[in-house]
């Protein structure tokens, strides 16, 4: 009776172990439609490095639990130290970590890095519960916005009187993107904290109201996607939802005038 | 080293004819004042995992009508014409609050504040906490915390919506949120009453284990609880005040036209937020990240807090019922200065989408990757010291494996998401639910249940029922595991945290099976939480009588009677002239070898040829 339990746990480990490995090699991610493909070699180097060593230890944690178990008569070995094995998992781990670190943080700075001169200006203004898109229009210029004209009828308070205001172009909840062709989104807020998540592309930009935050991508296949708010903004956060629409370079203009008189 | 004089013992013994009400209610005991902090912990737990309950129904069928709920709760379901659907303000409210009462109210307090007291004195050798009034002041000020909280469900427009990390605006401007009315102000409120009140604990803890360890009681000979105990406290005291401050800041944004968070040019529902002249904005040059800031300071070194103290009980467990030293003691002790070093520079992890310059996140992503390492420490500890062991299956034990299980699977996860990279893909969807689920929250939670089910004779004098114990085990692990494991999974596929009807969303549709999968598991999680209150209560009244030393094991605790008189020890305190892991030294015909036991004369000769400074083994 007393051997029962240490078994039940080495098979409820190694069962674990079987059905986190089934379930975590399939296809989770959302399709991937953006140039950002080093993102999910980068959860991918993770899965296969965690997932070895979640292997590897819930192993041993079955094996010990099952196999060292009291037997009433003799004693555990006395053993509580050993210099040389603790350096060495604690510098693998460390050589380990100083891996993923390196990789982590050049990734990172590839993300972040400055646009591409040619990038298409797009603005996504957050507000309770909608997105703003804005494009420049042919001037390749963003009207001036001033919050205190914001209305109804203006939620963004563009300021019609700015010559560069004229052509700009207005949408809500549709993000119209040229295919293969780099996009900088200056992400804004009106109110609350909002997340601009393109699931898609591997996107997400938390929307402060009182500052504008640059990010930018290369959409590179056409099709409908969705927009979804990640950061809680109150009682609508759940029905936050945009569209996005990739079309090729050449059909852009004429897809976005349509989208306009609409 | 100093050690509490023989005469508080009988001073002690006089003040034990006290009135019931100084003695049980106004209590200065320190055991007392621990169970005071369990039980009510244990009642706030109640609450918070209602509340989750009611999460779960929402998210595998969201669009269902609950007649019975609506009945329960006609302010979160009645949307009229008798139609029981829940309703979205309803649903933030839930989840803010499931997140702050369990956080602080439930993980940090039973735990730390629970078994800290009961469990403090008693391995360090003392009479008391070093300032038991402040104690039981500390105590009462955290109950009026809970009344606070609790009483912000039945005012206004109902508790705090803008969740547990309360972000401004949301949580700054009223029209913003139906729970940022009243509700926000009780939550902050009462979360200054709980910061005041572990403020107190955490002097008295530093104070009790520096200042009072008994005779010989060396830092090196301290068990791995006391470490924790001891690391915890200097945590809260390094890392609340932040929140404090914060949270002042955000009464004076809310309610005195200050703007510490709150940016110019704030429109709500396309109306600008104007001031009383009417022409220029009413808020000015603050800025929500630096709440943010302040909040996450405090907010990642808290969760080392939720989880030191059961990274220690499951040590000491693990060799009690491993009845084999514990492996790399100084490494283990060494690791836990790492993290609770490391957690005061890795706040900014939760801050890598948030607008914050990208340089910032670099500095983050490097000690939140280097936290891994000592982590990585602790495990391979643990698992070296089970290799070779004669392990007992006592419901303890169980809990502790349990412990060390969450802690791998939970701590891998961590690995991901400090990439700031592949964390823009997974910051706010369930992969992170799932990863501070199954580290944070579950092994705390283990870890008290481990904690309860073992020092239950030092709380009440009693032992738990080890069936009922074991049954409660095998329901809350199979099940903690099928609610939290495959929210990795929707996670990665991109399922929104914090959301009250994810099928809006074309793309998360064909998730709802997984959720409701996962709510299954999480209904029947929540209602084989009652065998263990069933086995509490029932034990703390009517369970075997404890003998002072039932798990044979070597502690100070087990030295003195179950449950300890007042003054713990009868007589004088015993000295302490070894480590607290001395099993299965073939050298000794007894084991184990209990840490007050005098060192024999052979091993007096090899400390004298050795010098002075080797005494800790």
């Amino acid at each position: 009776m007393g051997r029962l339990q240490g078994l039940l746990f080495a098979l409820a480990t190694v069962a674990l172990v079987v059905l986190a490995t089934f379930y975590f090699t399939r296809p989770w991610l959302p399709p991937l439609k953006s140039d950002r493909i080093a993102i999910d070699h980068a959860i991918w180097l993770s899965l296969v490095v965690t997932g070895a060593v979640f292997i590897l230890t819930n192993l041993l944690l079955a094996y010990f639990s099952w196999r060292y178990q009291d037997d009433g008569r003799t004693r555990a070995a006395y053993w509580h130290h050993n210099p040389r094995l603790e350096w060495s998992w604690t510098l693998v781990t460390a050589l380990i970590m100083c891996t993923f670190l390196f990789k982590a943080l050049n990734l990172w700075a590839a993300v972040n890095a400055e646009p591409p001169a040619d990038a298409m200006l797009i603005e996504v203004t957050g507000q309770q519960f909608a997105w703003n898109v804005r494009y420049p229009g042919p001037d390749g210029m963003l009207g001036r916005t001033d919050h205190l004209l914001a209305s109804q009828e203006n939620p963004i308070g563009l300021d019609k009187s700015d010559p560069h205001a004229a052509d700009d172009v207005l949408l809500l909840n549709q993000l119209y993107l040229p295919q293969d062709r780099a996009v900088r989104v200056q992400v804004r807020s009106m109110d609350v904290i909002h997340s601009f998540f393109l699931p898609n592309f591997r996107v997400k930009q938390d929307a402060l109201p009182g500052m504008t935050v640059q990010i930018w991508f290369t959409p590179k296949e056409t099709g409908d996607f969705e927009i979804a708010c990640a950061e809680h903004c109150g009682l609508g956060h759940y029905r936050m939802r945009g569209q996005v629409h990739v079309v090729p370079v050449a059909q852009f203009d004429k897809a976005l005038a349509d989208a306009a008189v609409q | 080293m100093a050690h509490a004089p023989e005469a508080h013992a009988a001073e002690a013994h006089a003040h034990a004819e006290e009135a019931f009400i100084w003695k049980y209610v106004f209590s200065k005991n320190h055991r007392v004042i621990g169970i005071q902090y369990y039980v009510t912990a244990m009642v706030m737990a109640l609450v918070a995992g209602l509340l989750a309950m009611l999460i779960r129904l929402q998210l595998a069928w969201p669009q269902r009508d609950w007649g019975v709920l609506a009945k329960l709760f006609p302010m979160g379901y009645d949307v009229g014409g008798g139609f029981g659907v829940m309703r979205p303000e309803f649903y933030a409210m839930l989840f803010t609050m499931h997140g702050t009462i369990m956080v602080f109210f439930v993980l940090s307090t039973a735990p730390v504040s629970g078994f800290g007291n009961i469990l403090i004195p008693l391995q360090a050798g003392a009479r008391d906490m070093a300032f038991p009034f402040l104690n039981g002041l500390s105590y009462w000020t955290f109950f009026v915390g809970c009344v606070v909280i609790l009483s912000s469900f039945f005012i206004g427009a109902g508790a705090a919506a803008g969740g547990w990390t309360a972000y401004p605006p949301l949580s700054a401007l009223k029209g913003a949120v139906p729970g940022s009315e009243t509700g926000q102000t009780f939550w902050i409120i009462g979360m200054v009453f709980f910061i005041a009140s572990f403020t107190m604990g955490g002097l008295n803890f530093v104070t009790t284990i520096i200042n009072l360890r008994t005779k010989g009681l060396t830092p090196l000979r301290m068990p791995m609880t006391l470490w924790a105990m001891f690391l915890v406290a200097v945590l809260g005291l390094l890392a609340f005040p932040a929140l404090v401050a914060a949270c002042l800041m955000l009464i004076f944004d809310r309610h005195f036209g200050t703007s510490f968070f709150l940016p110019t040019g704030l429109v709500l529902n396309n109306v600008p937020l104007l001031g009383p002249d009417g022409k220029t904005f009413l808020h000015q040059g603050g800025s929500p990240l630096l709440w943010q800031h302040l909040f996450w300071f405090l907010g990642h070194p808290e969760v080392y807090i939720l989880m030191l103290p059961a990274l220690g009980f499951t040590s000491d467990i693990l060799v009690t019922f491993a009845r084999k030293p514990l492996f790399g003691y100084k490494s283990m002790v060494g690791a836990l200065w790492a993290i609770a070093g490391l957690s005061f520079i890795v706040w900014g992890h939760h801050m890598f989408v948030s607008g914050m310059n990208p340089y910032l996140g670099m500095a983050f992503a490097v000690g939140t990757i280097l936290i891994a390492v000592p982590s990585a420490v602790k495990v391979f500890n643990w698992l070296a010291t089970l290799r070779g062991a004669r392990i007992r299956f006592n419901t303890p034990m169980l809990w502790a494996v349990g412990v060390v299980s969450l802690f791998i699977s939970g701590g891998l996860s961590g690995v991901w998401l400090a990439q700031s990279a592949p964390d823009i893909q997974l910051h706010d969807t369930m992969f992170v639910a799932a990863h501070f689920h199954l580290i944070m929250a579950g092994a705390a939670l283990f870890g008290v249940f481990g904690a309860t089910s073992y020092w239950f004779p030092k709380m009440f004098g009693r032992m738990m029922n080890d069936t009922l114990g074991k049954a409660h085990f095998w329901f809350t692990f199979v099940t903690y595991y099928g609610t939290f494991f495959p929210m990795h999974y929707i996670g990665i596929a991109g399922h929104l945290r914090r959301i009250y009807d994810p099928y809006q969303y074309e793309f998360l549709k064909p998730l709802q099976p997984i959720n409701q999968l996962i709510t299954i598991s999480a209904l029947i999680l929540g209602s084989s939480q009652i065998l263990f209150f069933v086995n509490f209560f029932w034990s703390a009244f009517a369970g075997k009588k404890a003998t002072e030393n039932p798990w044979q094991a070597n502690g100070l605790e087990w030295t003195t009677a179950s449950p300890p008189p007042h003054g713990n020890w009868p007589g004088p305190i015993p000295e302490v002239h070894r480590w607290p892991y001395e099993y299965a030294n073939p050298d000794f015909p007894k084991d184990p070898v209990m840490q007050h036991e005098p060192l024999t004369a052979a091993e007096m000769e090899v400390k004298a040829a050795e010098g002075p400074s080797r005494h800790e083994h």
